[in-house]
């Protein structure tokens, strides 16, 4: 860590985010080796064996139980986190699902990755879109800034008694796991301010209950009915702990969606995660050719923030919605949630599927593609794979 | 030595339920009463983990409970998990309580097996008891890796062809500071041993044999004489493993001799599943219990 002035140092993606979560001061954590989250996990336990961080580390065998493990310290009261990618989200699935609908306190960091076969250590968003319906709440950091200040607002939202939910937060594999940007870190006594002990605890000797037991079918839909009522809740709470963070932090921080150079544009790209840094450099090329071009970025995917982009793209002829993952067979799955929230307002929606596998998406390739849109050539659908 | 429990010392009829009455299991299922037998030992501090089994259902559902400690429902494959976090926790929070894992054969030898292999490694302080009914019997009774040679189940028609998985001698092998078998028809026995394994920090490991009428095919009042037959005849073997050192315990203890231990039959003809064993089944399954038993004079004479 080289630190250039007080509280402004250099770190890569997996850094950060340990460094956030050492300022989170959890209990329990459970992680299990996978690449390109290894080096956080590593940090981590570097943290506890120097006595930084008072944690204890359960070196478990496996995913499925790093989740289980950190579950079973969550309900006793623990703030806890884990941190996984690709192949080991997807070992982990049952108990997303589990942990999300038991509603605890979890914060999940996710490390994108593509999804074997064929083999592929590479960035894309399949393996994190492929957990959108297990009510967590998930974000998505653009660089490696935004990871460390997602994973410390991920715990806050996480705990808030109106939400009371996990929380994921994706960041792209390599690109920003592995690169060192520019960081600059809150003290330790504003995280402590921001992040009060927990409260959430389900073990009490003296009122014992029953933790996730049976729910027949009346009692579980509306066990589920209140899981969708705190996932809407949550969009509210999401944004007041941003602006909180805002506060806090000095620095802009933007709720649930972010719009660069949107408010007169004609055509406006969707993305979200790191490729958005390479939209925005496309349209301030594009913006100095005098074309009207801008970013919507979603930094949240759930709570889908739907009403919030109705309101961005107002006025906008058409979107260009990149996609990193694909739903095989419908098509690319952001460009869908995007037709579906905009549905009706005449507002055109071009589909791109790009980087898939680690493929590389330049400046230049965002630049291209919206030449040719505002050349008249429209497409519902365009892979980027030549 | 096995301690006279309170109740019998001072003659009580009415001793105090520590897992309560009116639950959802099966006439004659032996499940209540372990843990009633289990929490009596290991007091009100102590949270159980259950993973999917019939204990999921016994346990109630959301309107009420016939524990008396805190439960926390598992997925199946990851009760060791749960429990390694729970107990962690609880030790972070400097409370003096107990995480014990009470899960069935399925989850603990084939679904669950690498989660409960990796929490004996860890060496997690947890007391881990699989109540054995020696096939997946909250789904209907299909086979297992702890269902014996020669039983019925739905999916062995035929009767099983292969053996059972050897998990207590298993889970001796990941050198943890105390496993033992016990048996439902031994209950003083079975106290013991979870009073020496509440005292023990570490991994703590228990395999009970839990007989069950729908899925051996019994009558439901003949619960406790299965399980008694299946410790006389040696199939189960009572012992005890502490930091390494294997003894045998309560009569297990004078089946060492072969003339003591009862045929095989005995325990066999009782159970419906075991019906449609041939004579050289039944030779091939006397063999092995034999078999066994020479291994077990190794491990006493260590």
């Amino acid at each position: 860590m080289i630190t250039v002035q007080k509280n402004v140092t250099a770190m890569v993606g997996n850094h950060a985010v340990a460094y956030a979560v050492k300022q989170a001061k959890p209990q329990v954590l459970a992680v299990f080796p996978i690449t390109p989250q290894t080096t956080m996990l590593e940090k981590l336990a570097e943290y506890i064996d120097n006595g930084e961080l008072k944690a204890e580390l359960i070196k478990v065998e496996g995913e499925h139980s790093a989740l289980a493990a950190v579950y079973g310290a969550a309900v006793a009261g623990a703030r806890v986190f884990t941190a996984t990618s690709s192949q080991g989200l997807l070992y982990m699935t049952e108990m997303i699902y589990w942990v999300g609908g038991e509603r605890v306190p979890i914060v999940n960091a996710v490390a994108t990755r593509a999804l074997a076969e064929p083999w592929s250590i590479w960035d894309d968003h399949q393996d994190f879109f492929s957990k959108r319906d297990a009510s967590w709440i998930m974000m998505m950091a653009e660089n490696v800034q935004d990871a460390y200040d997602m994973t410390l607002q991920a715990f806050r939202i996480s705990e808030d008694k109106r939400v009371i939910l996990p929380v994921m937060m994706g960041f792209d594999g390599f690109i920003l796991t592995h690169t060192m940007e520019r960081l600059e870190i809150l003290d330790d006594e504003t995280v402590e301010k921001f992040l009060p002990p927990r409260e959430f605890n389900l073990i009490d000797f003296n009122d014992p209950v029953n933790v996730g037991p049976i729910a027949a079918p009346d009692d579980y839909m509306k066990i589920k009915y209140e899981a969708m009522k705190a996932m809407e809740g949550s969009k509210e709470v999401i944004e007041e702990i941003s602006k909180e963070y805002e506060r806090i932090s000095g620095r802009k921080q933007y709720g649930l969606i972010e719009c660069y150079e949107c408010e007169d544009a004609d055509y406006v790209f969707v993305t979200a995660g790191a490729w958005t840094g390479d939209a925005r450099e496309a349209v301030r090329r594009l913006r100095n050719e005098g074309k009207k071009v801008g970013v919507l970025k979603l930094r949240v995917i759930r709570p889908f923030p739907k009403e919030r982009i109705k309101e961005a793209l107002k006025g906008v002829q058409g979107v260009v919605v990149f996609d990193r993952e694909y739903s095989y067979g419908y098509g690319g799955i952001l460009a869908n949630e995007i037709k579906s929230a905009i549905y009706n307002t005449g507002i055109e929606v071009m589909s791109v599927i790009a980087g898939i596998g680690g493929k590389d998406v330049r400046p230049l390739h965002f630049q291209k593609v919206m030449e040719d849109v505002l050349n008249g050539e429209k497409f519902e659908e365009r892979w980027l794979n030549d | 030595m096995t301690e006279v429990p309170s109740y019998i010392k001072e003659k009580k009829v009415i001793r105090q339920q520590y897992f309560l009455r009116g639950n959802a299991a099966c006439p004659g299922c032996p499940i209540p009463k372990e843990l009633d037998l289990l929490l009596e030992v290991m007091g009100k501090k102590t949270v159980l983990v259950v993973p999917a089994s019939c204990s999921t259902v016994i346990m109630g559902d959301i309107h009420g409970s016939p524990s008396t400690v805190p439960v926390v429902h598992s997925a199946f494959a990851s009760a060791a998990a749960i429990a390694s976090g729970l107990s962690r926790q609880l030790k972070m929070r400097g409370e003096d309580a107990k995480v014990v894992v009470w899960a069935g054969d399925g989850a603990t030898g084939d679904i669950g097996f690498a989660t409960v292999s990796g929490a004996a490694e860890r060496n997690e302080d947890i007391l881990y008891v699989c109540y054995d009914n020696e096939a997946f019997m909250n789904t209907g009774i299909q086979r297992s890796s702890l269902t014996p040679y020669g039983a019925w189940t739905t999916t062995t028609p035929a009767g099983k062809r292969e053996f059972k998985k050897p998990l207590p001698f298993i889970m001796m092998e990941h050198k943890i500071p105390y496993v033992a078998t016990a048996s439902i028809a031994y209950p003083f026995d079975y106290q013991a041993k979870v009073k020496k394994a509440k005292d023990i920090q570490g991994f703590r490991y228990i395999h009970l044999l839990s007989p069950c009428p729908p899925g051996w095919r019994f009558d439901s009042s003949l619960t406790i004489e299965v399980a008694k037959l299946a410790v006389e005849t040696g199939i189960w073997p009572l012992f005890e493993v502490i930091n390494g050192e294997f003894q045998l315990t309560g009569i297990s203890k004078v089946l060492l001799d072969k003339s003591k231990r009862k045929p095989i039959t005995e325990y066999l003809k009782l159970q419906g599943r075991f019906s449609k064993m041939s004579e050289k089944d039944i030779k091939v399954m006397q063999d092995a219990v034999d078999a066994m038993w020479d291994y077990i004079a190794e491990l006493v004479k260590r």
